[in-house]
Order: structure tokens, then sequence, then C-alpha cells
């Protein structure tokens, strides 16, 4: 456990564009399922970065964080998959922009 | 027994709420029993009271617990108890069951059966803590009380429109007195640093001597109380229209209790206004114009109602006439009798009413004698003891009043000599309650029938009215121990010329009533077609076109300022604010659209705008 190989800041850049990937497609994205893939990405950047630091201050907290968020990633996919279901059923299609019925 | 006074309150104030709770889910039996029956029992505490008072003798009070205390001022919930209490508590609970009797069959078609007693019995707790209180401050509360007690009941059937603008002509009106009497009980407050009536009448009496000016602006705000309440001129015009209520409620509230609330409070400061002899002078005239103007009034109405209306306008100012010339003793006797016979009256034009499909108007009934036999008989007790006819109860209380006038002994100004002149007065009142009393006899109960009664009343309606013509015809002949409580009069003793007057006088009015309306043989229709006769007519009608006065001169132009003022700046500034907000929140529902990756874009940038200005402030 000798810290980081690689310097932590290429591991930063990696992530933050993996997270800017990731943004891109939520906002981006009219599909539901590739939302729900852009989540994930953005998750797992995040995930990245907190293993990356953890390394890099010989920490375990980055590690635990890190099962956190998958926990946390396979709960929401549950839920999002089971909406995905839903908005299937009821719309036929999975376009978000179609779907917009709670308009206030 | 009298440590449990705080039971006659508390009797028909527990079953008004728990009828209020109910909300008219209880059986009707039930609820008729709770309502008569609490006043009743009141009714038997009062009268055990009175037995053990009897002896005693001297006044007993009882505080309950210190209603609030800021520095020195500490009014408790406290009674006071003395002779004129007890009269008052018998007048209020004795008369008051029997017209809760009577309105549990008079009510028995109504469908909110529940909400009226509910509100009555209310009414009664409210005018026994009125009577029962020892300071001027719970005995506001009384009076509030019953001021909102009479206005729920005259609006009791709201659903016309014309009863909910009684209602609030009711108590708009008698607000008026109110607010005075609230002044006069700030000054009262901060000249005596009490408000506790008997301490305060001492300490008025020790700090002030007789004609100082503070007094006398006190004992006139009082006065300004008592004549909203009473409805004395020129704060008389709500108790007419008043009788939109239901006729019990007319009973009780407008004839037997509440109006007199007024007589009772001079008679319980009349310490105070003894000091102040040109605001008692002034009570005096009150009263005289007051009956002089009602019985006018009453002459010419055709409501069988409002002829009784005016014609209690017209007997409570007999009692200020009394008050008025320190004759106290003689205006709660008064107050007393007129609370049987007027009663009475009221229950009996309740009766008629409701046999005759709700008809008021006395012209199209007739003949009634022999069809409400019962009816009859109580209107006849009732119009003699009312027109003050020899041995009624009536008689005695007015021939006091009348003989008191006459002696007036005033030490200044025009005291000296009006005495006669209040008599005289008070003579011509006589002979035209006389007039329009037996007038209403001759029109309802004799001549051509001209609707026929569909029912007749039952025994809860008939045995009020049974005990009230006993009531009506001995009540003279009670003795009222108000020795000790009022200061003591010189007996009578005035010339039999002056007596014969006075007990001829109502006599010689029966006797015109049955000349014109029965025997139709004075032609007195040469005059009242004339067109100065129908002009007066009117005008009486109208009740001296006081309404119409009030209207020209307070109602129109208030109203029409408040029209001027309605697009004035200062409501565009308020107006400004409510579009302000109408138009944030159409531009913020705009941005609901339920798209839902705008909301996530909107999130993203919201998040770097606030992280960039998180770092900019730190």
């Amino acid at each position: 456990m000798e810290g980081l190989i690689i310097p932590l800041n290429h591991v930063l850049i990696v992530a933050a564009l993996l997270f800017a990937t990731g943004l891109a497609g939520l906002m981006f994205r009219r599909n539901v399922i590739f939302i729900l893939m852009s989540l994930e990405v953005m998750l797992n950047s995040a995930g990245l970065a907190f293993v990356a630091a953890g390394a890099a201050w010989a920490q375990a907290d980055g590690q635990v964080i890190f099962m956190l968020i998958l926990a946390v990633a396979a709960a929401e996919v549950s839920v999002g998959l089971g909406l995905v279901l839903q908005v299937q059923k009821r719309f036929k299609t999975l376009d978000m922009d179609h779907a917009q019925k709670l308009n206030g | 027994m009298l440590q449990n006074i705080w039971l006659i309150p508390l009797l028909p104030f527990v079953s008004s709420v728990l009828l209020i709770l109910t909300a008219g889910r209880l059986p009707r039996r039930l609820i008729a029993i709770m309502g008569a029956g609490s006043v009743g029992l009141s009714a038997l505490i009062v009268l055990a009271v009175g037995m053990q008072f009897m002896e005693l003798q001297t006044p007993y009070s009882l505080t309950l617990w210190v209603w609030m205390q800021v520095g020195n001022f500490a009014p408790g919930f406290s009674f006071y108890i003395d002779q004129l209490t007890v009269v008052m508590l018998s007048v209020i609970t004795g008369v008051g069951f029997l017209i809760h009797l009577y309105s549990t069959e008079f009510m028995q078609d109504d469908s909110d059966y529940s909400r009226y007693f509910a509100y009555m019995n209310m009414f009664v707790a409210a005018m026994l803590i009125l009577v029962m209180a020892d300071n001027l401050l719970l005995l506001y509360l009384g009076w509030e009380g019953v001021g909102v007690c009479s206005y729920l009941l005259v609006g009791f059937w709201y659903k016309d429109p014309v009863n909910g603008a009684a209602s609030r002509k009711a108590f708009v009106v008698t607000r008026v007195g109110d607010t005075a009497m609230a002044l006069g009980l700030f000054l009262l407050f901060t000249e005596l640093g009490t408000l506790q009536i008997q301490p305060m009448l001492e300490a008025a009496n020790s700090r002030w001597v007789t004609g100082d000016t503070i007094p006398a602006i006190a004992a006139l705000l009082l006065l300004g109380g008592a004549v909203g309440k009473s409805a004395q001129l020129p704060l008389h015009t709500w108790l007419p229209d008043a009788m939109a209520g239901p006729t019990p409620v007319s009973a009780l509230i407008h004839a037997a209790t509440m109006v007199t609330a007024g007589v009772y409070l001079i008679a319980r400061t009349h310490g105070l206004f003894l000091l102040a002899p040109d605001v008692l002078m002034l009570v005096a005239l009150v009263g005289l114009f007051t009956l002089l103007l009602a019985a006018f009034t009453a002459l010419n109405q055709t409501d069988i109602k409002r002829i009784l209306a005016y014609s209690t306008i017209s007997q409570i100012g007999y009692m200020f006439l009394a008050l008025g010339v320190g004759a106290w003793s003689a205006g709660i006797f008064h107050l007393m009798t007129h609370a049987f016979f007027k009663a009475l009256l009221f229950l009996g034009a309740g009766a008629v009413v409701h046999c005759l499909h709700h008809e008021q108007n006395i012209f199209k009934m007739g003949g009634l004698r022999s069809k409400l036999p019962i009816v009859f008989w109580s209107f006849l007790i009732g119009s003699a003891a009312l027109a003050a006819l020899p041995f009624t109860s009536g008689f005695f209380s007015k021939d006091q009043i009348l003989l008191s006038a006459f002696e007036l002994h005033g030490t200044t100004g025009i005291s000296l000599w009006i005495g006669p002149w209040l008599w005289a007065g008070g003579l011509v009142g006589a002979i035209l309650t006389a007039i329009y009393s037996f007038r209403l006899v001759f029109i309802v109960f004799y001549g051509e029938a001209k609707t026929e009664p569909d029912r007749q009343p039952g025994w809860r309606m008939a045995a009020p009215l049974s005990l009230l013509c006993i009531l009506s015809l001995i009540g003279g002949y009670f003795v009222l121990p108000l020795a000790s409580v009022f200061p003591t009069v010189a007996q009578h003793q005035v010339s039999h010329l002056v007596e014969g007057i006075s007990i001829s006088i109502p006599l010689i009015g029966v006797l015109i009533a049955w000349l014109v309306y029965y025997k139709h043989s004075l032609p007195v229709e040469g005059f009242t077609e004339s067109s100065l006769g129908k002009a007066l007519r009117n005008f009486w009608y109208s009740g001296w076109a006081m309404d119409k006065l009030y209207d020209t001169i307070i109602v129109k132009p208030y109203t029409g300022t408040a029209n001027a003022m309605r697009g004035e700046w200062l409501d565009r500034i308020y107006h400004g604010i409510v579009s302000l907000c109408q138009g944030s929140h159409a531009l913020l529902s705009r941005t609901q659209g339920g798209k839902m990756r705008w909301y996530a874009t909107s999130m993203v940038f919201g998040l770097i705008i606030l992280v960039t200005l998180l770092g900019w402030v730190s």
C-alpha cells in the first residue's frame, strides 16, 4: 500500500470526463434506457474518484463508499427498470419527451 | 346553598355546550328535556337561594377564580348576590323556564330544534352572568354574551336575507351603545382603580361630590350602553326589526330579560348616577320621550309582533322614567311585572301566529275569542296588565312610577319643576297604552273571523300561558325586598285627585278603544282618512321616520364614502402585490412542463450556479 502509482490528477480527469459524458447523456438522450445508463456512468465516475482518492491517501474509506455507491446504483436500477416497464406499458414508447402528462 | 350559586349559570351553559357539540344528533325529546330542564333546575336553585337569602339579608359574594391579573387590575370571576340580584335571577330563570317549556312545542316542527335550544340556553347563561357579576368587566362579558345570542336568535331563520339584515341591525345598533359603555368602564377604571361594583361605588362617593364632571361623563357613557341594550331613544330602532326571530325569542330576549339589562345596569350603579343629577334627569327625559314616541307608533302598527315590540320600548321607557326620578325600586318592580305580562302577551301572540299559519297581520285575524279561548284569556289579562287596569300587576308598578314622577323634588335646574310634567307625559303614555293594547284585543279576538285556526295550543303552550296569567294578575302584590339596596324614598303623599286621575286614565283609554274598534261609533275615519291624518299615520307607522333619518344621515353617507374610497391609491399597492404573486405563479408553473429532460437540465444548471456562488462567497 504505497499509494497510487499513476498521478491522482489523471484519475480525476478521467472521472470528470466520465461524469460529463454521463451528464450529457442524461440531458440529451431521449430514450429512458439510455438515461438510466447515463446515470450509471455518472455514479461509476463518482465511484472511480472515491477509489482513487482512497488509494492516494491509503485509506479504506474510499472503497467503503464505493461499495455504498454500488448498492445505491443497484437499488436505483431496480426501481428505474420498474418505471421503465410502466412507461412502456402506458405510453407505448420509451421516448421521455412523449411522457409529459405531469405538467403543472 | 349560597355557596352553590355558581351552578345557576353553569347548568344552562353546560346544556348549551352539549347541544352545540352534538349538533342535533340527539333525539328531540332529550333536546327538549336538556333545553328546558337545565333552565328549570336553575330556577329551582334560585328558589332555594332566594329562600335562604330572605333569612340572611346580607349581600353574599363568591369568587371562583381570578380572571386575569395585569398589574393591580385583577377582575375576578366572582358573583355578588343581593336582593336586586335575587329579583333579577328569579325573573330570568322563572320566566325563562316557562318560555323554554313553551318553545318545546312552538318549535316542534322546526328542523333546527337543537340549535334553537343551544342558543337559548347560552343566552340564559350569559344573562345570569350579567346580573350576578360582581365587577363591571364580568358584567360586560354577560352583556356582550346576550348581545351575541340575540344576534344568533334574531337571525335564527337565516335563510331569509331579511332576517339576516334584522339581526345585523340589532347587533350593530346595540354595538354603538356598547362602545360607549366600554369607554365608561375605561374611564371608571383609570379614575377609581377598580371595576368591582361595590368598592367602586364607595370610592366614587368618597372621591367626588354631587355635580362633578367626571362622574357625569362616566354615568353618561354607561347610560349610552343602557340606551342601546334597552332600545331607548336614540338607539331603539333595532328592536322592532328584531321581531324577525321566533316569537318565544322575542318573549324571552326582547321583552322579559335582555332589553331590561340597561335598567339593571343603571339600578346597579345608581350610586354613580346619584352623583350626576343632570344625567339622571336625562335618564328620565329619555324614558319619557321614548315611551311617548313608541306608544304613538304602536297605535299605528298592523303586525301583531311589532305592536308588542313598540309597546316593550314604551314600557322600558317607563322604567327609565322611574330610574330617572330616583324611584329605583319602582323601576325594578315594573321590570318584573313587565316581564310577566309582556312575556304573556308575546307567548299569546306566538300562539295566535302558530295556530293561524304564521299570519301576523292583525287585520287578517278576528273573531278568535271563541276559537282560541286560552289565548284570548291570556291576551285579555296581559293587555289589562299592560294597560295598568286597577288590581292587575302593571297597575301597581306603573302607579308607583307615575306618583314618584309627580313627587320629584329636585334641587337644581329643571328638576325643580318638571315632576308634574313627567307625570302628565306618563299619563298620555298610559292612555295610549290602554288604547293600543285593547285595539289589539278587539281587532284580533272580536269581529268577524277572517282566518281559521288549524290547531289548538297543546299543554306545553297552555301551561306557561296560564302560569303567566296568574303572575300577571297577582304580580303586583309581591313585595320586593329592595329597601336595603336602594336609598329609601319617602312615602307617597299626593292628593286623591292625582291618584284618581292616575287610576282612571287607563279606563278612559280602554273606553276609547272599545268605542273605536269594537262599536265603531266614534267617527274617527273622518280624521284618519284626511290628508293630515294619512300623513300622520304614515309618519307614526314608520316609527317617526327614525329608520329613514338614520339611513339618510349615517348609513348612506357611510356606504357612499366607502364606495368612493374603493379605488384609492392605498388599495392599488395591495392589488399590485396580488398581481405580482399571480404573475410569478403563472411564470413558475410554466416550468413545470412535465418534460423530464428539462427538469434534469435545470437541476444541473441550478447546481452549477449554486456551487459557483458558494465558491465565490467562501
